[in-house]
């Protein structure tokens, strides 16, 4: 589990080096009025506004009702992540729309439970099940 | 009982020195052979005080300089990160969970009380316009020193 010094560094390095400058990718995937967003890396005050941009454009140009959160391989987050997913949430929240988490790493989990975004957001365990309770909700 | 170890860090206030400064210290602490519960933790304070720094102690100016100290100290390590911006006013609203100066920026509040939890010891001092200085502690509770 534990990594040693030069692992660390080295995959940090690899993993700027297979990214270019940016630590953060956003994956996009429309299913009926359900967006889904998938955080690949780093997300961070650096990064945050690409999700912004990104999930603004989506939800105000697409005809998405939902969104789900998909965190599978996002790596890292901090306060400005919450920050950001905040905004979206109430974005979507004033449209109507609903907006669940799956897939998140434990890390990040303990982030949302810190911050009590656990309680507003549900939490799925992956996309399928995720995108099955906004079915429902529709 | 192991010697002090020590490092010290300064660069730009930019964003994208966030990732670095974090990395760099989750480097250097994992001398002390963290879990990677403690390490994620270790990161996300780093990041949250140089953020801190970028975003209020220089209002998102590109020419400060944040410095950012480890010290490792037999299964310690203490953290300080300052800046020499614009410092705050009331330190005591600005640990208050989800209490942010710049709503407009869409901030979660959240810094303080994640750097609070995360650490084991917590300390600020900041002066208007003298600038801010995080200091913080953590023990960390080697694998090693678990199996013995």
């Amino acid at each position: 589990m534990g990594e040693t010094f030069v692992e660390l560094v080295t995959r940090q390095a690899e993993w700027g080096r297979g990214n270019g400058r940016m630590s953060l990718q956003v994956e996009l995937e429309q299913q009926r009025n359900v967006l889904i967003v998938r955080l690949r890396g780093e997300l961070d005050h650096h990064t945050a506004d690409i999700v912004r941009f990104k999930m603004e454009d989506a939800i105000l140009r697409g005809r998405c009702d939902h969104v789900v959160l998909s965190l599978k391989d996002l790596q890292f987050m901090d306060s400005s992540g919450l920050g950001v997913i905040l905004g979206r949430y109430k974005l979507i929240k004033s449209r109507g729309g609903k907006m669940v988490v799956c897939d998140t790493q434990p890390s990040v989990k303990r982030l949302f439970e810190l911050s009590g975004l656990f309680k507003i957001l549900s939490f799925y365990d992956n996309e399928r099940t995720a995108v099955a309770s906004l079915e429902v909700v529709s | 009982m192991s010697g002090q170890n020590h490092m010290k860090l300064s660069f730009a206030s930019r964003s994208e020195n966030e990732a670095f400064a974090r990395v760099a210290v989750a480097a250097f602490v994992s001398q002390l052979d963290p879990t990677m519960e403690q390490l994620d933790e270790i990161k996300t304070v780093v990041s949250e005080a140089v953020t801190n720094a970028i975003i209020h102690g220089y209002d998102g100016r590109t020419d400060g300089i944040v410095t950012v100290e480890a010290e490792l100290d037999g299964d310690s390590v203490s953290l300080s990160v300052s800046d020499q911006g614009k410092g705050i006013e009331d330190l005591d609203l600005a640990r208050q969970p989800l209490f942010t100066s710049r709503p407009e920026l869409e901030r979660s509040g959240m810094g303080f009380t994640i750097m609070e939890n995360f650490m084991d010891e917590f300390d600020a001092v900041s002066s208007v316009s003298g600038g801010t200085t995080l200091r913080m502690k953590k023990r960390i509770e080697s694998k090693k020193a678990l199996f013995n």
